[in-house]
């Protein structure tokens, strides 16, 4: 809800395991509500959401576990170094420290492994980001204008991440501005306006596979 | 098991955010020292009523740095929307209630120890009855950290938070300013069985404020 207002009215979509579907809109349309709503971090005021299985009606908990938001803040502490923050993340998220490593070496983040978070610039902090969501090794990878703030560098080891997401068992929700850039990794495209989904809002005529988002 | 690996987990770090921040050290434990010397000068310049008011002198102080080290530890959370990182780390609500309560008594512990050294010099304070004092303080301290943590969650995401803090804790921990007061004025006085009941009170407050965070922490942290 937006003021008295809501934020989603009349969304209706369906994400396959295995998609990569891109979230396009103009600002205050409504991507980073539905990806929150997704990650369970705002709660359904009405309606019906279904995240990798778990009504959120019932518990918007459940599968965090399963899942990983990267969105326009990193969720990290400051004065932690970035291999600090990585590895809590991953433990937190019940997974080995073997993880926070491997992720760290993904995201070419070595030489600034044992800098603090505070110390970073916005572009290597987007990464830490992504590898934390990386090292929990998510079912559901919501990406919330990814691109911001990376160099040339940075959007091609994200674009890596993302194109090998399905062959890693992974879904991806990414809302992006820069659509030239997002539609090269995208297998769909949907559009929001003023919190309605428009395009192909179900995925009727994509791979016949799980659910993993049903809004 | 995977409770107490996760409590730990929150408690090592945020000990490990304040070791590095130095904020403990540098802010928090000079605040408290200048409270008990301010205590000192306003009071009585020549020693003679210090002693008999160092107990409750002591907890004020204490308390006072606690509004700080509460407020430190949910600031941490609001840099970066971090509350957000551990809402989505999948961790138990009641296991970093622990973690982040259990972190917060670490440094008042050793808030403790060194204030309670600069009563001893600075008023004048003979030791006596050194175990109701420790037995006092270590159920004091849980009490004033659970509370302190229950409260420091409900107050974050508001733009009030640094006032409303004080405003919410500092009533609530009343029993324990009362009871660790009170045991510590018996012990110091060489009468330890006055103090026990008192030692009783902080014991019983201790663990209702850590059943009533376990119980409340993960639904206040979601509706940070």
């Amino acid at each position: 809800m937006l003021g008295r207002f809501p934020a989603l009215a009349g969304a209706d979509l369906e994400v396959r395991a295995g998609e990569i579907v891109l979230l396009a809109g103009a600002n205050g349309a409504g991507k980073t509500t539905l990806l929150r709503l997704c990650a369970g971090l705002l709660p359904l005021r009405s309606g019906y959401a279904e995240v990798l299985g778990v009504d959120l009606a019932v518990d918007r908990r459940a599968m965090r576990r399963s899942l990983a938001l990267v969105g326009h803040e990193t969720f990290c502490y400051d004065d932690l170094t970035v291999h600090e923050n990585i590895r809590f993340a991953t433990r937190a998220a019940g997974r080995s420290t073997a993880d926070a490593d491997v992720a760290l070496e993904r995201l070419a983040l070595g030489r600034v492994a044992r800098v603090t978070h505070g110390r970073l610039s916005q572009g290597q902090r987007r990464r830490v980001s992504l590898a934390i969501a990386l090292a929990r090794d998510p079912r559901l990878l919501l990406l919330d204008e990814p691109h911001a703030g990376l160099d040339d560098q940075g959007r091609s080891v994200l674009d890596e991440v993302v194109r090998a997401a399905p062959s890693e068992g992974r879904t991806v929700l990414l809302a992006s501005h820069e659509l030239d850039v997002a539609r090269q990794v995208a297998t769909r495209e949907i559009r929001i306006v003023a919190g309605r989904v428009r395009g192909v809002p179900a995925g009727s005529d994509g791979p016949a596979s799980r659910a993993e988002v049903r809004v | 098991m995977r409770f107490w690996r996760d409590a730990m987990l929150v408690a090592g770090k945020d000990l490990r955010i304040e070791r590095r921040s130095r904020v403990a050290l540098a802010q928090i434990l000079p605040f408290g020292g200048i409270v008990v010397v301010m205590f000192a000068f306003a009071l009585d310049a020549d020693r003679t009523s210090l002693p008999v008011a160092a107990p409750g002198l002591f907890w004020a102080a204490v308390f006072l740095a606690a509004l700080l080290a509460i407020g430190r530890s949910f600031a941490v959370e609001e840099a970066n929307t971090a509350r957000d990182g551990l809402r989505l780390s999948g961790l138990d609500g009641a296991a970093i209630f622990i973690g982040k309560a259990v972190a917060i008594a670490v440094e008042l512990f050793l808030l403790e120890v060194v204030l309670g050294a600069a009563v001893i010099v600075l008023y004048g304070v003979t030791v006596s009855g050194v175990l109701v004092l420790v037995c006092s303080a270590v159920a004091a301290t849980i009490g004033l950290a659970a509370t302190g943590t229950v409260y420091g969650v409900l107050a974050t995401g508001l733009r009030a938070r640094d006032t409303l803090v004080p405003l919410l804790v500092l009533p609530a921990v009343t029993p324990v300013m009362l009871g660790g007061s009170r045991a510590f004025a018996a012990a110091l006085q060489g009468s330890s069985s006055d103090a026990w009941p008192w030692v009783q009170l902080l014991v019983a407050f201790s663990v209702l404020s850590l059943a009533a965070g376990t119980m409340a922490f993960g639904p206040l942290l979601e509706e940070a």
